[in-house]
């Protein structure tokens, strides 16, 4: 099996340490991992602003970059959505309709693909806030949505209870958005920091010492909400913690 | 063309395609629930009362013992005198200064705890809404498990009036308080007889 | 036209720090009632999507369920009018009034007459006209449009009711008191109710079948605006019809849980026929809808049975309060149907929102809103409607990704300034990022350069 790495962009530029983690990860479980050099981005933010035809570029050259792979992984749940539901820049050749059909964000690809059974090399022991990016809750449906009367069920939490000494603490919106929101989070401002502010105090409020996330985009905002409000609490994202972060 | 004309034009012209199909809405039958329990549970909940009369009770007696301050009280209701009659009522607005409001449902509902009443129960729509207070009759057999089985109902096709009344009049407007007496009736009376 | 900037009247609702924590609070609250009504009906995501395939069959045959509404209705004795807008909706209307010489009209909430402004048409000619449901009677009060569709003054706090009804309907100055507020409004509009010789409501629901059409109130006014002044009016959106009776059971079950999180609205009023000596008349309007049917990515949002659980549930609407949409329909539904009125002046709305997808799944008609928020971003761009700065930034950032030397460079040369500039250049009033959270730190290197150091590249 092939596996190319898609590290996004902001996570390349500054939080390079979630690359690393989900790479060391991939590796421990037995994958041939290939970090295709040229890539950048999906196209994602400039799709959301409508400008669906600026996104193209960046398209073209994601499909060119991870064209030769069995299965594309990344650590983003909104960067996947975007390859597999909104790559509309470019035609859709078969080559793109191969990538866009691969493309993986990690939990799924941990759960239903490798179906991992333990990270013996993990250990978190620290009271841990889940939070789901939107991403990854309503449209790539790793877990069970509030709104929605179905079973209960949650592919990031089946991974995170494998991990020794880690404690769960619910908030009272377990899945309200947190305000992030793409370029929500520079148009819409006044909205946006007003939600990620209600967010982690709600995680803080119900004992999180962690907030943990497939999403760093989400993490990234959460954190600049909670180092300005002067909240004691930390953030990591889910790959960190299954590859076996202390902290 | 009028507009009538035009509407139906453009609306025909944007039809859009493929067209799905209707689909068929069942019963939702949940099994042998005890209706009249489940009934008088969601009245409760959704801001009614309900009290148990027995065959052949004096009825005028007993609403006058629920509201012994009524100086108006008027039925539509057989079994039920009242104070004064709607045989005379010209104006719906006649009845603005009715205390009490009786009439008898038709059938009552479990899953809502909803009562049906048309202009043949209440003989003039307003009683319902213009009194103070209302006292509805229900046969504690007429009750119906759902929705479902009261749009089935085939009086929705033959009444010019039809309310499904759920509880008094209520708001909740003002900081989510809950009122009760809002533009209809302050209270809702099931007598189940 | 001036667009409208929704993030800076946002940005007035979030500083008044009690009244936006009360409101975000109150729809909150009936979100989870939402939620425990769903949780408990077994059926609740089956009656979702009856629901939603009942409406999309109706609205792909729905010049032929008009006319069999319209067919019915004139046998059961009311008279039906067609309105291609809204002037010619409110035009029909004073002509109903005047004919009668109706001077006073007493009516229930109907968002419909909120969208064709009718109100304020009849008022300049010489009607008086009162909304009886509590809510819309103090907006009416207070010169404000509606705020939320079911709840219409949920942005309101006790002493702004107070004021507003000190200020004009003689309550009380100072007296707080809600139930003496709610009785303040009980008591002073049942005069109207009394001598008003006409009266018009909305509609939930139309059906084809019977010609009927349904009011759901929980204050009983929509009866009484109905069944106490001889003339009836409903006004009626045309996508509101529905083909049966028996239809109504999944629609009803589905309406008041979705948007007060209660089984059943207090009043479920069903109206076929003129009563004994009434006259009823009933008002088919389109203004736009028809235009909407034919816009495949959009006339899903013609399913729409105006409950307002897409707006409890949307966190920038509880944040941002309904107000601050500039337009009879706001939150989710609103900003999904307003471009289609006015793509200019409502440009910014499909961009006051997150994509989060929480109004989708609390559809009880399966809108895709969040989809169709995202189409309405490329529709707005492609018509030229985004604003310049942003669209510079995208077309500067789309040539900047596609190539992968210049992103490169772009990413060093941003973690350069991170890591040199001072705070205040960073953190100056252009930096909307950094008005309220703190920027990332620049990392020592990039994913990149640490794979480069430390694995074998590819």
């Amino acid at each position: 099996m092939r596996v190319g790495l898609f590290v996004p962009c902001y996570i390349d530029a500054f939080f390079p340490a979630v690359g690393i983690a989900t790479l060391e990860l991939l590796e421990r479980l037995g994958l041939e991992v290939v970090y295709p050099l040229d890539q950048t981005c999906c196209g994602q933010m400039m799709a959301n602003s409508g400008s669906q035809k600026d996104a193209a570029g960046a398209e073209a050259l994601f499909v060119k970059n991870f064209s030769d792979f069995d299965y594309i992984v990344g650590p983003s749940g909104s960067c996947t959505v975007h390859v597999r539901e909104h790559l509309d820049a470019i035609a859709q050749t078969p080559a793109v309709a191969k990538v866009r059909a691969n493309t993986y964000e990690l939990v799924e690809f941990l759960h239903d693909i490798l179906a991992v059974e333990a990270f013996p090399w993990a250990e978190f022991p620290h009271k841990v806030g889940l939070h789901n990016s939107c991403s990854t809750l309503r449209k790539l449906r790793t877990a069970k949505a509030s709104e929605i009367d179905e079973p209960v069920f949650s592919k990031p939490m089946d991974l995170l209870r494998k991990v020794r000494g880690i404690e769960f603490v619910t908030p009272s919106r377990p899945d309200e958005c947190c305000g992030f929101g793409g370029t929500f989070s520079i148009f819409e401002e006044p909205v946006s920091a007003k939600m990620g502010y209600d967010k982690v105090a709600d995680h803080h409020g119900a004992g999180a010492e962690y907030i943990v996330s497939a999403d760093t985009s989400c993490l990234m905002h959460q954190k600049g909400c909670a180092e300005r409000l002067g909240l004691d609490i930390r953030f990591i994202h889910i790959a960190q913690i299954l590859n076996g972060d202390r902290a | 063309m009028s507009s009538r004309e035009i509407i139906l034009a453009a609306v025909r012209a944007n039809h859009p395609l493929p067209a799905p199909a209707l689909p068929d809405v069942p019963l939702f039958e949940r099994g042998a629930a005890p209706l009249l329990a489940q009934f008088r549970e969601t009245l409760e909940r959704m801001g009614g009362k309900s009290i148990e009369a027995k065959q052949g009770e004096n009825l005028d007696a007993l609403i006058c013992s629920l509201f012994p301050q009524a100086q108006v009280i008027s039925s539509a209701a057989a079994e039920v005198k009242g104070t004064r009659g709607l045989n005379g009522t010209r104006d719906p607005a006649d009845l603005a200064d009715v205390d009490v409001g009786v009439a008898r449902a038709a059938f009552g509902v479990a899953e809502t705890g909803s009562l049906w009443l048309s202009e043949t129960e209440l003989q003039i729509n307003s009683l319902a809404f213009l009194a103070q207070h209302f006292v509805a009759l229900l046969d504690p057999r007429a009750i119906v498990p759902n929705l479902h089985h009261a749009y089935r109902d085939s009086r929705f096709a033959t009444a010019r009036y039809a309310v499904l009344v759920t509880g008094p009049s209520a708001t909740a407007d003002i900081e989510g308080v809950l009122i009760h007496g809002a533009q209809g009736v302050r209270s809702l009376t099931v007598v189940l007889v | 036209m001036k667009r409208i900037d929704h993030a800076e009247a946002a940005s007035e609702f979030i500083a008044a720090k009690e009244h936006q924590e009360f409101h975000d609070r109150r729809l909150w609250d009936l979100r989870l009632k939402r939620d425990r009504e769903a949780h408990g009906i077994p059926e609740w995501e089956e009656l979702r999507e009856l629901a939603s395939r009942i409406k999309e069959h109706t609205l792909s045959h729905l010049a032929d369920y008009l006319e069999e509404f319209e067919a019915r209705a004139r046998e059961n004795g009311a008279t039906v009018h067609w309105a291609r807008d809204a002037t010619e909706h409110n035009q029909i209307v004073l002509d109903i009034l005047s004919a009668r010489g109706s001077k006073t009209l007493v009516k229930s909430k109907s968002m419909l007459t909120e969208e064709c402004d009718m109100r304020s048409f009849l008022e300049r000619r010489g009607i008086e006209v009162i909304e009886t449901d509590l809510g819309e009677r103090i907006q009416q009060l207070d010169d404000e449009p509606p705020s939320h569709i079911v709840v219409p003054a949920v942005h309101k706090l006790r002493d702004d009711v107070s004021a507003v009804f000190a200020r004009t309907i003689g309550a009380e100055r100072g007296n707080n008191d809600i139930h003496y507020l709610a009785e303040t409004q009980r008591r002073t509009t049942r005069p109207y109710f009394l001598r008003a010789e006409a009266g018009m409501t909305g509609a939930n629901f139309a059906v084809a079948e019977t010609g009927s059409f349904v009011v759901c109130t929980n204050e009983g006014n929509a009866d009484l605006s109905a069944n106490v002044p001889k003339l009836h009016i409903a006004s009626i959106g045309i996508e509101k019809i529905i083909p049966r009776t028996e239809h109504l059971g999944v629609f009803i079950r589905l309406l008041s849980r979705s948007a007060l999180g209660s089984p059943i609205t207090q009043y479920t009023s069903h109206f076929r026929a003129p009563r004994a000596g009434g006259e009823l008349h009933i008002i088919l309007v389109d203004n736009g809808r028809s235009e909407r049917l034919g816009m495949r990515d959009f006339w899903y949002s013609l399913k729409c049975i105006r409950c307002g659980a897409c707006m409890n549930t949307c966190p920038v609407y509880r944040r941002s309060g309904g107000l601050s949409y500039g337009a009879t329909y706001s939150g989710p539904i609103g900003v999904i149907i307003d471009p289609a009125f006015n793509i200019r002046k409502y440009s910014n709305l499909p961009f006051a929102s997150t994509l989060n997808g929480s109004c989708t799944n609390v559809c009880p008609v399966k809108i895709n809103i969040h989809e169709q928020i995202y189409k309405w971003r490329q529709v707005i761009a492609e018509r030229n409607q985004l604003p310049f700065v942003k669209k510079e930034m995208m077309r500067i950032a789309g040539k900047v990704l596609a190539d992968p030397r210049l992103y490169r460079a772009a990413i060093s040369a941003a973690g350069l300034a991170i890591e040199h500039l001072p705070r205040f250049a960073i953190y100056n009033w252009l930096n909307a990022w950094g008005r309220q959270r703190e920027i990332p730190k620049a990392p020592g290197q990039t994913f990149r350069s640490w794979y480069l150091e430390n694995r074998k590249p590819s």
